[in-house]
């Protein structure tokens, strides 16, 4: 099972979902889609949905944080929502939410950002 | 009674899915709980991807064996091994957040989860020889359970 990546942009927000499964194959060609997006310039802050996926190693950990860093010098934040007790394990594992925010659905993620749904 | 399978392939990234598929179907047999399942293709896939990227440099030409034996009692035995390059210093892999590749954007916790997620882990390696990881755990004997 490999990973799709759905991309949507609200106001200034970049949502992306994912389904399938986040190893580092995967990671590897998430990363350049993910960046590309970012290089576009027009969105600020990024949601990632990961409702769909039903696995997860470390190297998703690896390309989020990439990521995070890349948006926190754009001046945004990184909100990760809907996520499965697995992933929320190893996400606890390596100290993720002490710097990124979990939110339960897109929905709350939105809003969080002050965009209305 | 005890049942064995042994996998050997390419290093090339695609076959992390595949490895982690394999086994999880082999050990499905003992009837483990989904929370045993995910814990043991996870840390396929990590054991997997470090012989990928640190044992092999990412170069897809060279081969990786992972045998997993199982026994009816629910233990698990896995050994991944590879003849790459070999870790220099096996202590500080170990450590949690660590990465000898950061510009690669590892996040430096793939031996950590397989700590976390067996029961035993044992790393042997040589330099330019290769690294073999031996994991193990004791599945909880659910399929001792009424159905």
């Amino acid at each position: 099972m490999s990973l799709t990546t759905f991309f949507t942009i609200k106001e200034d927000v970049l949502i992306i979902r994912l389904s399938g499964e986040l190893d580092h194959h995967e990671a590897t060609i998430l990363r350049e889609a993910w960046q590309n997006k970012l290089r576009e310039g027009t969105v600020k802050h990024v949601i990632l949905n990961l409702e769909e996926v039903s696995f997860m190693d470390s190297s998703g950990i690896g390309v989020l944080l990439g990521r995070y860093k890349e948006i926190m010098q754009l001046g945004g934040e990184l909100v990760v929502c809907a996520v499965n007790p697995s992933i929320e394990r190893i996400f606890n594992m390596s100290g993720m939410f002490k710097i990124i925010r979990l939110e339960p659905n897109e929905e709350n993620a939105l809003l969080s950002l002050g965009v209305a749904s | 009674m005890k049942n064995d399978m042994t996998l050997r392939f390419l290093s090339v990234s695609k076959n992390e899915a595949f490895a982690r598929a394999t086994v999880g179907a082999f050990i499905s047999q003992l009837d483990p709980t989904m929370d045993e399942l995910t814990e043991i293709k996870t840390v396929v896939s990590e054991a997997v991807t470090n012989a990928i990227i640190h044992g092999y440099h990412n170069e897809p030409d060279h081969y990786i064996t992972v045998t997993c034996a199982i026994e009816d009692s629910g233990a698990i035995e896995l050994i991944i091994s590879d003849e790459g390059m070999g870790i220099e210093n096996i202590k500080q892999a170990q450590e949690p957040l660590y990465t000898s590749k950061p510009h690669l954007e590892r996040s430096g916790m793939g031996f950590t989860i397989m700590e976390s997620f067996m029961d035993g882990l044992a790393i042997k390696s040589t330099i330019n020889e290769g690294t073999t990881v031996t994991m193990k755990k004791q599945l909880t004997t659910a399929n001792s359970v009424c159905h």
